[in-house]
Order: C-alpha cells, then structure tokens, then sequence
C-alpha cells in the first residue's frame, strides 16, 4: 500500500510577512489518484501549491517523492519540473502564436536544431493516445481554450510527470470541455499519474476525485475518502460552520417584497457591442437577473444600462423622469452602481490601496476639488472592512495582494457605499469561494429589502434561483424570455435558453 | 518595549519605503564629498558684483542649478503616471516657450507686469504645445514617446522661427533679479521659485483628486471609465501642468542667461527629468508616483554634475561619470537587488531575534 505513495509532504509551514500562510500541513498523493484540494479563498491552497513548485521556498517541513527516504528540497519551477511535477494553471501559459508541438517541445531538451517534422510526428502520437483532438501543426491560438489546456496537460504528461496539479483548470469551460477535460483526467489516472486537483465547483469534486484535503486559515482539516464526506459535510469542513445560511437565504428572499415604484426603465437600449435593441424595467426592491449562455450578450445588456460600451440609442426614464446616460458618470449621478464582470481588466485598481479602492467611486461622485480628508477616508474603509468581512493585512495594503474574493468585496464595498438605487452585479461570485458566495448573496437579499433594485448575472442557475424574482433569458444577444416567480425552475431556464419553449 | 516596537514600525515602514534608494544615494553623495573636502557644503556670505550680501557655495549652486530639472521632473512624473509614457518634447517645449517670452520682453519696456504677462503667454504657448502632445497620446493612443517624438525633432525649429533666426538677449535688472538675487534675500531667486512652485503643486494634490484620478487612470484606465473618471481629460490634464512647467522652466532660464539660444537651452533636460523620475523609485510604466522622489531624483543628478566639475573632471567627461553613477543607482533599486536585499535584511532581522531569545 505504502509502495504506491508518489508524494508526501509533512508538517509544512510558511510565514508571509503579517500572514500564516500555512501552519502544518501534510499532503499525500498516491499513484492513480485525484485528489482534491479544496479550502476557501485564502485557506492556503495556492500557497501549498507554489511550495510544491518551487515558487516559494517553504519556513520548515519536508518533501519527499517517490517513497524516498530522503526529503528533497525545491528551489524552483525548473526543479520541481526535473522531479515530475508538473502544473497547469488556470490561465494558459503557453504560447498561442506558436504551433502545438513546439508549445509541447519548448523548453525542453538541449539540441539546438529542431527537426519540425520528427518532432510534429511525436506530439501527434502524445495527442492521438490521450485522444486530444487536435493536430500538432495547429497553430495553439486558434484552438479552444479547453484544447489549449490539454495541450498543456499533453506537454507535462510527456514530460513524464508522477504529480499534476491542475489549479482551477475548468473556470474557463463550457461544460461539454469539462467532461472532456476529465475524461483526459480519469485517463491520466490509469496510466499511474497521481492528479491534484483544485476547483470552486464542488459538483465537479465528486464526479472525478478520490479522495479530498481540506484546508482552512492554512492549516489541515482533514483527509477524506470521497464516500465518507457527502457535500454538506464538505462545505462545512471547509467554512468551519453549519451551512444553515444557506437555507436561511431562501426564506429571506420569501420575506423579501418589492415596491411598485419602478427605478429604472428603458425602451429600445442599445450599444456599440451588438446588443438588439431590448425593453427594460425594474422596481424598488427587485431582484432580477439576465442569464443565458457565455456571449449571449447577458453582460453586454446591462453594460449598455451602465453606459460602459458606447449606448447607440434608447430612451431612458430613472424613477419615472427621463434623464439621460450616455457615460458611467451620469448613470453613477442617478444612483447606479455596475461591479463588472471582470474584476481584473475593469473593477480593481491594482496596485491602488484598499482604502483608495474603496472610496473611489463615492469620491468621483463627490467631485474633483472635494478630496475626502485622510481621517474620513481610513473611516469609511474601516467600516466597510468590517461591515463586508474584508481579510487584508491593513487598509493601505494594496488591493493585489488579497485573493480573489476579497478583491472582490472590496469593490462590492465601493459601491455600495455609493448608496445605489439600483445595482447591477455581473458575476460577483465568479471565482471564489462557497463562504463567500453566500455571503454576498446574503447582501443582495439584505439591499432588496432596503428598497435596492438589483440586477444579478451568474452562471451558476442555482445562484440565480437563490436570490432572483424575475429572470430575464437571453440568447444570441436578444432576449428571448421572461421568467417569474413559480416559473423559475432549471428545466424551465434550460428550455428557454435552448428555445424550446417557443 | 512599545516604543520599540513602534520605531521598529516606523523603521520597516521606511527601508520599505521607495525614497530609501534615492535618500540613500544622496547620503552617500554627501558623505563622499564631505570626505573628499570636509569644507565641500560649507556656506559663506560674500558680496557680489551688484554689491548685495549673498550666499555661496557648492550647496547653493546645487539647489540653484537643479531649478529648472526639478520643476520638469515634477512635470514628467504626472505625465508618466497617467499616461504610462514620457514626453521626450519639453526641451524642445521649453525653447519654444522661452522664446515667446523672450519676444514678449523685447516687445516693451520690461516691467514686472510685462514679465508677468510674458510668463503667462509663454505658459498658454507651452500648453498648447504640451496639449498637442497630450492630444495624440490621450485622443489617438499613440505612445507617448512617439507622440512626444514628433515635437522633440520640431520645437527647435519652432523657436529658432519666433526668434527670426537670431538668438535676441533681454537686459534688465528685473530679469537679473528673477534668474539671480532679488536685493536683499540673499538666496537665489530660482530656489526661492521651486518652494514656491512645490508647495503650490502639493496643495494642488491635497485640495484635489488629481492624485487619486491620475493613478486610476495610469493603472487601470478602463476600470478609471467606469469609476465615472473621464481618462482622455485626466492625460489632457497632465499636459496642462506639464505647460506650466515647461514655460516656468523656459523662463527661469531665460532670466538667468539673458537671451535664448534656442539649439541649447535646457538641451537634453528631457533625459534628466525622465531619469529624475526613474530615481525617485517611480515606475515608468506609470500608475503611483511620489513626487518628493523626482525631486529628490532631480537634485542628486545636479549634485553628481557639480561634484564632479569641483573635482574638475571635464565637462564632456562628466556624462561618462554621470552614466556611471546613475548605473549604479539604477541597479541598486532594481526589483532584483531590492528583493536580495529584503532577504538579507530578513536574515539579520531573525538572528538578532534569536540573539534577544
């Protein structure tokens, strides 16, 4: 039994200034195992990860690999690669103007000519038996991006790695990839390849894995077989609480009523992006989302209510008097607020501190020549630190150094400070946590019934359903339904996003 | 043991900090000089040639020389924040500049309202020019050392036109007294114009958001736009104070020569200011900026030329000298020496721990 361990790591520790990354942890992997790793945002995953390949160099512990007696040390990603550990990151790091089989050769070997041929003729081989179907002459850019992940998982495996760490390597796929991806997974498995694998998508955990650790505020929860820990009991391992918030949600959004004041409303809204001309209204007190597809054009509608994209026409009415918002100034100045579907690229400033990235939009608002004072400023960001539960070091750290779902409050803090009467959140929960996601589902309910209207996108339809009275169901950029109260159902979503209904 | 910890604080807070590299040039600069000629910084009074009672010395000829490069400096590092790019253009700009005040002086019988008006027309030319720039940069997206370029080959020119082909001097005891001594301060009237243009800048940023706005749009421009922060006005902005600068600097340098050579004044200070900046431990790829860096930056430079000419190295010599130094400087604050360094630093730190254990 032992004779199948590929790695192990004991009692691992590391110190970042300010923060416990990591207090204690072990890790085994065996041979033709997946194994996920699983933990909120900043539980540690990542940190373990990068000791392993040798991005940080680890305060104390020990690796070993192989059943060796002897602990190694990992200095670098070169190491770690030397030894047969090899990653695949979430984003591709290869080079997509080069063909796949110099994506899968480069860097490798010390020959100085490249015989083309011989060399597309073994990457064909390597695609053929791991049934990736792609051609080795293709150039890496035009194929998908699931594609473009095999070809990454194709290049370790054929470096002959024992350890493969996918990091959230399905957050960019449709679900079809997503089988596929596993497919190669359960491949790989059998071949002896011993997987890490990280995810948010818990449903994703038990249709591949084996077994699970989890991790939490950096140290180890525990080891599980994947039979023994049913859903709820993961979910709870991994918050450290009950989950009965997630049940409390439901009978808030019960209790929750809307107004019959509508806030805003639009006729024939269009944009630069190629959305149709659509119909648009809603309510004091609303929840309503827009869902469809990935490019159905669900983000482009209510960029077009926020002016993000250039609004090529509609006639606009906020609280029943027509006003106009041909920029995100004048949709900021009628109490609008849009937290961006990519926080990267359009929310966080980053190398801004979080106080500065929190006071930033109700500070444009304020105007030019009327800077807060530095007292009301660290004010302001300390309540809202606390009102959201904002893990940062300090509020003048800069806002690059927190995960991803910190990040992510501290621009939902920046608007709602702003005191919105109508919020749009396009994928406020992509990419983080359970704990998180709850949280910020509770906010959504908690601003409804304040009087709030607020518009919510996700690509989780069970999200949806927690929190939306209304859905709005949108394909190829043109709305093609409506959806309420007791319509609202997944078969009925899925229907009407697939058009059978009409 | 509070206290301590609280020094500690203030200690770490400052070895973080992104002046330790310049502040610790200069230091070094001052240490080398004092060593070489213990009497290096000493002040005296003397009188000069206009009979008033002034101060003199090397310490003063740093701080009156590095005038104009501290003022275009301050310029160049808005505009690198914002724009994520240099102006190659300013002295060029300046010469311009310098030459609109310069016709304006010859136009009348120079008062002080005739030299306040010649520096406010030279600042509308310059802004003009600086918004040219800033209207390929902000409106076109060309980059902005390209966009800068096209002004850089033609602002000589420019000026070498306004001034008829001549290089035309202005006598006049007013101008004598802005680009040396006002009678009876016996500190150099350039000086004087920098504190005062400093703090009128630092008021600018605490009374406004320019800072904020400026470093949102030099990060993240799209996430600035839909943070209701209009990024085509905020880098036109830019290029307005960069005018004032520029024509300031023009100016001041007129006053202290007497006339305008329009091929060599401030010739290649756009490389100084751009290195000012770069010294000052701001990025060149913009986003955050600490203006007290380029000042500081702006100062070490002028100290480097000055030491070296004490040290009579010859004027053409000093840039190789220069380009040493500035070497140096440059690698010391590099990422990969500064993440050695916090290494080494933490080593120190835990062995004196554990020697307190």
């Amino acid at each position: 039994m032992n004779n199948d361990v590929v790695l192990t790591m004991r009692g691992i520790s590391k110190q970042f200034p300010g923060v416990r990354a990591l207090h204690n942890v072990d890790f085994t992997l065996r041979k033709g195992e997946i194994h996920a790793l699983m933990g909120e945002n900043g539980a540690g995953k990542s940190t373990l990860i990068k000791v392993l390949t040798g991005v940080y160099s680890k305060d104390s512990g020990e690796i070993k690999i192989d059943n060796c007696r002897e602990s190694i040390s990992i200095k670098s990603p070169q190491d770690a690669q030397n030894l047969g550990i090899s990653t695949v990151y979430q984003e591709i790091t290869l080079c997509p103007n080069l063909s796949v089989a110099e994506n899968m050769y480069i860097g490798r070997g010390k020959y100085y000519f490249i015989n083309r041929r011989e060399q597309e003729k073994k990457a064909d081989e390597v695609l053929a038996k791991l049934n990736i179907p792609v051609k080795a002459a293709q150039q890496l850019g035009t194929c998908s991006l699931a594609v473009q992940q095999m070809v990454a998982i194709a290049r370790a495996v054929d470096m002959d790695c024992k350890v493969l760490i996918l990091d959230e390597p399905t957050s960019s796929l449709d679900e079809r990839e997503v089988e596929f991806l596993f497919k190669l997974m359960l491949e790989l498995k059998a071949r002896g390849v011993g997987i890490v694998f990280i995810t948010h998508f818990l449903e994703q955990v038990y249709e591949v894995c084996d077994k699970i650790t989890v991790l939490r505020n950096g140290e180890l929860v525990g080891e599980y077989e994947i039979k023994d820990l049913p859903k709820v009991e993961l979910i709870s391992a991994m918050l450290g609480k009950d989950i009965e918030d997630i049940s409390k949600l439901k009978d808030a959004k019960a209790e929750s009523t809307i107004s019959s004041n509508v806030v805003y409303q639009v006729t024939g809204l269009s944009s630069s992006e190629c959305v149709r001309p659509f119909d648009f209204s809603i309510n004091q007190g609303e929840v309503n989302g827009f869902t469809g597809l990935l490019g159905s054009g669900r983000s482009e509608s209510v960029r077009a209510i926020f002016a993000a994209d250039r609004v090529t026409g509609g006639s606009v009415k906020v609280n029943g008097k027509d006003t106009k918002i041909s920029a995100p100034l004048d949709a900021m100045k009628n109490g609008i607020g849009y937290l961006p579907e990519d926080r990267k690229i359009d929310g966080i400033i980053k190398d801004l501190s979080v106080r500065d990235n929190i006071i930033l939009a109700l500070q444009v608002l304020k105007g030019f020549l009327k800077p807060f004072t530095k007292t009301e400023a660290e004010k302001i960001a300390d309540e809202y630190i606390k009102l959201l539960d904002i893990k940062t070091a300090s509020k003048d750290t800069p806002i690059k150094s927190l995960s991803g779902g910190n990040q992510q409050k501290v621009i939902l803090a920046r608007w709602l400070l702003t005191n919105p009467q109508y919020l749009i959140l396009d994928e406020p929960t992509r990419g983080i946590d359970v704990g998180t996601k709850v949280e910020i589902q509770k906010q959504i309910l908690k601003l409804s019934k304040q009087g709030v209207g607020i518009t919510f996108i996700s690509s989780e339809i069970q999200e949806m359903l927690n929190v939306c009275s209304r859905l709005i169901v949108m394909r190829d950029r043109k709305i093609v339904g409506e959806l309420k109260d007791k319509e609202l159902s997944q078969d009925n979503i899925m229907h009407t996003i697939a058009g059978g209904n009409s | 043991m509070k206290e301590k910890t609280a020094l500690e604080n203030h200690l770490k807070r400052f070895t973080q900090s992104q002046l330790i590299i310049p502040i610790f040039a200069l230091l070094l600069l001052t240490i080398f000089n004092l060593i070489r000629d213990p009497s290096f910084f000493s002040i005296v009074i003397k009188k000069n040639n206009l009979g008033n009672y002034v101060f003199a010395g090397n310490l003063i000829s740093i701080l009156n020389g590095a005038s104009e490069l501290v003022i275009l400096a301050i310029g160049m590092t808005l505009v690198t924040s914002a724009t994520r790019g240099q102006d190659i253009s300013i002295g060029a700009a300046a010469a311009i500049a310098g030459s609109v005040f310069v016709k304006i002086l010859r136009a009348n019988i120079i008062t002080v309202p005739v030299i306040l008006w010649g520096v406010i027309f030279a600042c509308l030319v310059a802004i003009l020019f600086c918004l040219f720039n800033g209207m390929l940069i902000a409106k076109f997206n060309i980059q902005p050392m390209i966009a800068s370029l096209i002004l850089y080959t033609a602002g000589r020119p420019i000026a070498y036109w306004i001034n008829g082909g001549a290089t035309p001097n202005v006598e006049s005891t007013l101008l004598g007294a802005l680009g040396g001594f006002i009678p009876g301060i016996p500190i150099p009237s350039p000086i004087l114009i920098v504190i005062v243009f400093i703090v009128l800048i630092q008021l600018l940023l605490k009374f406004t958001n320019l800072r904020l706005y400026i470093q949102t749009v030099g990060i993240n421009e799209k996430a600035a736009r839909l943070n209701g922060i209009n990024p085509v006005i905020m880098k036109l902005s830019v290029f307005v104070i960069m005018g004032v600068c520029v024509a300031l600097a023009g100016s001041m340098n007129v006053c202290r020569i007497g006339l305008i050579n329009h091929e060599t004044i401030l010739i290649d200070i756009e490389m100084d200011a751009i290195l000012a900046v770069a010294i000052g431990g701001n990025s060149l790829s913009g986003g955050k900026f600490k203006l007290s860096g380029s000042v500081i930056g702006a100062y070490i430079i002028q100290a480097l030329t000055i030491t070296l000419y004490s040290m009579k190295v010859s004027s053409t010599a000093v840039r190789a000298y220069k380009a040493v130094v500035i070497l140096l400087i440059v690698i010391l604050g590099s990422p990969v020496v500064k993440a050695w360094l916090a290494q080494v630093k933490n080593k120190i730190f835990k062995a004196s721990a554990a020697e307190v254990k």
